[in-house]
């Protein structure tokens, strides 16, 4: 990855962000550094989900810049937008798997879009991300509808793998899964993020997955992100944050952590 | 961009019985993908020979580059030669194994296609089975809902009027302008094309006599019943469905409340009152559209075209059209809601059983109207 010269994937400056009369960021400054799990957390309402979707450009924030490998996304044209929305992978809350299209169809989508290979390379590429994602071959052959919730997330992070992006974005991936099923789908991030070579934005809840699988944690609060690591958010003295990592459960998380 | 490509270079070393292919470049989705047709006849030309795949000058790898390579070994491999791997870089060597390992699983066992001719009789089969256990389901949920009703009956305080006149609003009420429209259009239409016809035989007049008939008898509660269908029945299945997808409908049957009396019912009996009201309102629209054509196609003022109508068209016209009303309001809003309660899992079957509602119901509309015509012909009415 030596053709581009910086080390952030994601570059945010002064972002604001409107609804109505209600300001959610306000000169928001964020860094993603290339290769880190980077999980992101805050309150209800502090605008965690639209900011992963200022990032993916899926909502235009009403000032500041965002910066994607390197390039400004509010100046791009049409094909430079295709070519970088080709090296982001993205990861829905249920997956958001096409339901009209099996397991396998869904995986072969961006690849039948962005790329001109054979027709049976990009079904063998399929089979494997399937298997990479932790599922059985079978799968790819069943609808959306016929998987369970855990197998939905996994199928929804192998057609988010399926163009082996640079930057992976994911949106609670472990909300609604048993502990066990949480904890494997953490180690298989974990594994997939080396393996590949990823740089994760994480969107999360769970206390465990901060804990074990996260470089560093973005804490959305006063409309600002806080960006450090565990050992320094349990330094901070915002009430919020103390609340957060000094609090019952975030206890819990952390001696289970050891 | 920088131009991207992959390559491979070989070399063989006869002495020492080696077969070098060093991969450099970028093996990606772009660069690797035209490789895969040369990889394919690669290989050492003497049998025996150890092969060497040398990966230490890629400047980039990723799923499409490490499975191409992994499938040269593999082939390799199987034709006898000794394969290593070697040297590889660190960040590569993971990923290298990772796609290995997942290229080792077997493939699934995808069954083979049936021959055309017996698939397509399967597959008739299948419809014909489908479609008369969807019948025997919906003489089901009728049963179910008479038992309801007469449980009701007993106890009539339970039967929630303000939904009841809710669903009379919106599929009454609001439905009285496209009813009205589209009635008064067609009388329109049907004035136009008896008064063309009949002009023929000097017999003008009795395009009252057409009129009064058709749209009293049939096309009044025809078309009612249609638009009903179409604007009500659908908007039952997908609220109901909605609601089974945000499992309300499991909600309300944990709190110990009957579905088919809090949803169905309120929903049957509104239609059941309103699609009468609308049909008459249709009736008089088609009327009102038909002497408005008379009168400026035919010179049929409006008084002469009522005399002619109280003179030729008897009540019972009016009754047999108007009788049929309620059946066809209960045939709607049954396959409505039983639709709307079959909605399972994910918002696409809302939609899909949303489409079906709108033809079963249709469909079911018109064969009972045919069935009443037999019966009125028996009766002679």
């Amino acid at each position: 990855m030596a053709q581009t010269g910086t080390d952030m994937v994601i570059r945010v400056r002064g972002l604001v962000t409107r609804f109505g009369t209600q300001t959610i960021h306000d000169g928001l400054d964020l860094d993603v550094r290339r290769g880190e799990v980077l999980g992101v957390v805050g309150g209800s309402g502090t605008g965690k989900s639209v900011l992963m979707k200022e990032i993916l450009g899926l909502i235009r924030p009403a000032a500041g810049t965002i910066e994607l490998l390197g390039q400004d996304t509010a100046h791009l044209s049409a094909r430079e937008e295709m070519a970088l929305k080709a090296r982001t992978g993205v990861l829905f809350q249920d997956g958001a798997l096409f339901s009209s299209m099996t397991v396998a169809e869904n995986i072969m989508v961006p690849l039948k879009e962005h790329t001109d290979l054979p027709a049976g390379l990009i079904a063998d590429i399929a089979r494997i991300k399937i298997t990479m994602s932790g599922l059985p071959p079978t799968a790819g052959a069943k609808y959306p509808s016929e998987l369970s919730g855990g197998m939905r997330k996994r199928a929804g992070l192998a057609r988010a793998l399926a163009l082996d992006p640079d930057i992976l974005f994911l949106d609670e991936p472990t909300a609604g899964l048993d502990p066990i099923g949480a904890a494997a789908f953490d180690t298989l991030i974990r594994n997939l993020q080396r393996s590949l070579g990823l740089t994760v934005y994480m969107v999360t809840h769970d206390l465990d997955s901060l804990t074990t699988i996260c470089d560093r944690i973005a804490v959305l609060v006063d409309r600002k992100v806080r960006a450090a690591t565990l050992e320094e958010h349990l330094q901070d003295n915002h009430p919020w944050i103390r609340e957060y990592f000094h609090g019952p459960r975030g206890r819990a998380a952390r001696r289970a952590e050891g | 961009m920088a131009p991207q490509q992959a390559w491979l270079e070989t070399a063989a070393d006869e002495a020492a019985g080696q077969w070098t292919a060093t991969a450099a470049g970028r093996w990606d989705l772009r660069g690797a993908g035209r490789m895969a047709d040369t990889l394919e006849r690669l290989g050492p030309e003497r049998a025996g020979d150890a092969v060497r795949i040398d990966l230490s000058r890629l400047e980039a790898l990723d799923t499409v580059g490490a499975l191409l390579l992994s499938r040269l070994a593999g082939r390799l491999e199987a034709r006898g030669h000794r394969v290593a791997v070697d040297p590889i870089r660190p960040e590569h060597a993971a990923l290298f194994a990772a796609v290995q390992e997942a290229d080792r699983a077997p493939p699934p066992v995808v069954p083979g296609p049936d021959h055309h001719i017996r698939a397509m009789v399967e597959r008739l089969g299948r419809a014909t089975v489908e479609a008369l256990g969807e019948g025997r389901d919906l003489l089901n949920f009728l049963g179910l809902m008479t038992i309801t009703f007469l449980r009701l009956a007993r106890a009539p305080w339970r039967i929630r009027f303000r939904a009841v006149t809710f669903h009379i609003e919106q599929t009454g009420l609001n439905a009285l302008p496209i009813l009205g429209l589209l009635t008064f259009l067609i009388g329109v239409v049907l004035a136009f094309q008896g008064a063309d016809q009949l002009r023929r035989f000097g017999a003008d007049i009795y395009v009252v006599n057409l009129l009064g008939v058709s749209v009293l008898r049939e096309i009044g509660t025809l078309m009612t019943a249609i638009i009903v269908a179409g604007r009500s029945g659908s908007a039952f299945t997908a609220q109901i469905g909605t609601m089974k997808v945000n499992q309300e409908v499991d909600a309300i049957a944990t709190l110990g409340l009957d579905v088919m009396e809090l949803l169905v019912v309120p929903r049957a009996v509104a239609l059941m009152i309103s699609l009468p009201l609308l049909c008459f309102f249709a009736d008089m629209m088609g009327l009102l559209g038909g002497a408005v054509m008379s009168y400026f196609v035919l010179d049929i003022t409006f008084g002469q075209f009522i005399k002619q109508l109280h003179a030729a068209v008897g009540a019972n016209h009016f009754i047999v059209g108007i009788v049929k009303a309620p059946v066809f309001a209960l045939t709607i809003a049954l396959v409505g809601c039983y639709e709307g309660l079959k909605v399972s899992g994910s918002a696409e079957s809302v939609g899909r059983l949303t489409t079906k509602a709108v033809v079963e119901s249709i469909f079911l509309v018109i064969i009972i109207d045919a069935l009443f015509s037999i019966l009125f012909s028996f009766l002679q009415v």
